[in-house]
């Protein structure tokens, strides 16, 4: 079986330095993945890396078929088949200030796939609700807490339905009680078929949900 | 020889209080004048010959027949010279009654308004409102009355300007005012105006300078005016002293040499002098009044719709010129990042002024705009350069992360400048936006350079008119407010109201 994941012998130089050097590792369908190590050591890069964000200098990286290689990141036309195939969810959630949550998870399924706005919405709605913020759907960014900002980014990365899904840090901001909570959701969402490959320095969390963990060391 | 006779002064003061500051012995120059001092008076140099200009040979002195007529008077004072002070033509009355010297004289107009507020000397020179056309309307046009749709310029605050805001309402003329009395010929060649009504020696000065053609000058005036000397209103004791060496120089011939030597002498004057030497004053014409006051309230509404005319039209060019160079600097290649960058520093790093006059009167050559396209093109141009960087700044203060969450939706750059990038930038922008909107409405006021009259200029022509700034400057002030108050309201309205989200 192929993984739905490969990196092989993945580089990236940042002004004559190695950020990163010689990561290899895949993910399966249904599969979470904890990406380990200090902080600074590259995790995030990676991430960055796999949703084409960020060039590298060498290796290889495949996305269920899709495969990106060294040099500049391609055009965003030509990168419209991995765009749908991963999802990212960024550490400070970056999700959009001027929308409400429910259009933040919507507007890429109504402007990128073209979905008139009630079906939009009747996605969004579930991928909320399923989430357990259903009820914020009409709120603005700035009123949500931290861990509500959270599952609301996980159902924007999640409405194209990637087959994978990166997350950076996911229990940066969260309390014991919501870490848990967290785990949970996750292996709900493997257990739909997905990947996850989740950079975190939380050994704790990653050795409870994580099916395998890889190890980012300096140097 | 000036820069002496102000040495002794300076030292006399100092001798008398030896904390007299500089500038203020300067000034006391004109309020005392029981002592033999210098006679400092004011005039505009602009004007120039052969009322007054910078002498060619030394341009820190001034000559012309008004700088004689000043020797003159301070002669038959018993002063020990005259001293010459710039000031714009415009504001001799007002800088007369602050005290800034005790004498205009530079083709000063014999009103009504200007008798009623001030101390004036008698009238020393008589000219006629003259009518320049273009040859070819020269068989056509034998006055006011043959103008009718016709633009017709003079400079502001005349009694040029006074007739054809009457010919306005009786003839149907559209009078044009400029603040100089040059451009009013060059835009009568260019085609821009088709007559100009100006002061005899005006006219016959800038035909002269034309080589004697591009127009012709009608030979039946349009009216009569004279030239006196204004003084303070509490100067009236001075004003006779002054009356009485102008008589005596109208008597001795000296005033004749004078107006000789500077080739505007002609019989009409000699028919002044004798009728001022005849009568003791000339009959005083009835002072301007309170209905002249209300008469002009139409005038300053429509000047306010100008402005804000101007201003919306302007903002809206600059709105759509500026996104269009934050565009190009954000987003564009090299070459055409380089190129708005130039455009945005280049007009940001001259006066706005310059760029009107370059756009009006520069590109006459090439294109002649109308005035009220001109003052809407360099004021939306300007301002574009102060958008752009508005625009610029706020598309950048939108998060990156934000920007790259967008990317791996699968959006397009376009999509992501119009449905993330672009929306909250709005937001970011629209208060310094506002702010530039109320600044923009102030700085129109520049436009009546290229002879848009607008509220400020308007309020200077009805204050000379009046003789008074109080209750112009008060209506012209409260009617900025009115404008600007509302627009600072919206936005901070909409900075309460969007602050939270775009946090």
């Amino acid at each position: 079986m192929t993984a739905l994941l490969m990196i092989d012998g993945l580089r990236v130089r940042y002004e004559a330095r190695d950020v990163l050097r010689a990561l290899s590792l895949d993910v399966a369908r249904g599969e979470i993945v904890a990406l380990m190590g200090p902080s600074g050591v590259g995790k995030t890069t990676a991430l960055r890396a796999v949703a084409a964000l960020q060039p590298f200098d060498e290796g290889r990286i495949v996305v269920d078929g899709f495969a990106l290689a060294p040099g500049p990141v391609l055009a965003e036309s030509r990168l419209a088949p991995l765009r749908r195939r991963v999802g990212l969810v960024f550490q400070g959630h970056a999700l959009f200030a001027h929308l409400t949550a429910l259009d933040n998870v919507t507007l890429a399924l109504r402007h990128v796939l073209g979905k008139t706005r009630r079906e939009a919405e009747a996605v969004g709605e579930k991928l909320l609700t399923s989430l357990d913020v259903g009820a914020r759907a009409r709120a603005w960014p700035s009123q949500l807490s931290g861990g509500e900002a959270q599952r609301v980014a996980i159902a924007r990365a999640l409405a194209p339905d990637p087959a994978l899904l990166l997350m950076d840090e996911p229990t940066a901001a969260l309390d014991p009680a919501r870490r848990s909570t967290l785990g949970s959701t996750l292996r709900r969402l493997c257990e739909q078929g997905r990947g996850l490959l989740v950079a975190t320095h939380d050994a704790e969390f990653a050795r409870a949900n994580a099916d395998r963990v890889v190890m980012l060391t300096t140097g | 020889m000036l820069r002496d006779s102000t040495k002794c002064q300076q030292t006399r003061s100092v001798n008398l209080a030896a904390a007299v500051y500089y500038p203020l012995a300067l000034l006391s120059l004109g309020a005392q004048d029981s002592t033999p001092r210098v006679l400092v008076w004011g005039g505009d140099a602009e004007g120039g010959a052969p009322f007054v200009e910078a002498d060619p040979a030394n341009p820190a002195h001034v000559r012309g027949f008004d700088v004689e007529v000043a020797d003159r008077i301070a002669r038959g004072l018993g002063r020990r010279g005259a001293r010459f002070l710039q000031v714009q033509w415009s504001n001799i009355d007002q800088s007369v009654e602050r005290g800034d010297f005790v004498l205009g004289l530079s083709g000063v107009e014999d009103t009504p308004a200007r008798r009623a507020r001030h101390a004036v000397t008698l009238p020393y020179f008589e000219f006629r409102e003259v009518l320049a056309v273009r040859p070819e309307d020269r068989d056509r046009v034998h006055g006011l009355a043959d103008l009718r749709g016709r633009r017709v310029a003079t400079l502001g605050a005349t009694i040029a300007y006074d007739l054809l805001l009457t010919a306005r309402d009786s003839a149907g003329v559209i009078p044009v005012s400029y603040d100089d009395d040059v451009h009013p010929y060059a835009d009568l060649v260019a085609g821009r105006v088709d007559a100009v009504l100006l002061d005899h020696i005006i006219a016959q000065r800038a035909l002269r300078r034309r080589g004697g053609s591009g127009f012709t000058i009608l030979a039946q005036p349009v009216a009569i005016g004279h030239y006196i000397g204004v003084l303070a209103h509490a100067d009236s004791a001075l004003r006779d002293s002054v009356d009485a060496v102008l008589r005596e120089a109208m008597r001795d011939g000296s005033l004749e040499q004078i107006f000789r030597r500077w080739s505007v002498w002609d019989p009409s004057q000699l028919t002044l002098f004798d009728r001022v030497l005849r009568s003791n004053a000339m009959t005083p014409a009835a002072p301007a009044t309170a209905t002249q006051a209300v008469a002009y309230l139409p005038s300053l509404a429509r000047a306010a719709a100008v402005t804000l005319l101007v201003s919306l039209l302007s903002m809206a060019l600059a709105v759509v010129v500026g996104l269009a160079l934050a565009s190009g600097r954000l987003y564009g290649p090299v070459w055409l990042r380089v190129l708005t960058t130039v455009y945005i520093e280049v007009i940001r790093g001259t006066p706005l002024l310059l760029q009107l006059f370059v756009i009006y009167y520069g590109l006459a050559g090439v294109v002649r705009l109308p005035a009220f396209l001109a003052a809407v093109l360099a004021l939306g141009l300007n301002y574009a350069a102060y958008e752009a960087e508005i625009y610029r700044g706020a598309l950048e203060a939108v998060p990156r992360a934000q920007l790259e969450a967008a990317r791996t939706l699968g959006f397009s750059e376009a999509q992501i400048l119009r449905l993330v990038r672009g929306p909250q930038a709005l937001r970011y922008a629209l208060a310094p936006m506002t702010n530039d909107f109320v600044a923009l409405l102030k700085d129109s006021a520049l436009v009546s350079v290229i002879t848009v009259v607008e509220l400020t200029k308007e309020t200077a022509i009805y204050a000379t008119n009046i003789g008074s700034w109080v209750v112009p400057g008060v209506l012209c002030a409260l009617v900025y407010l009115v404008m600007s108050l509302p627009l600072a309201r919206l936005a901070r309205r909409l900075e309460h109201r969007w602050g939270g989200r775009a946090a």
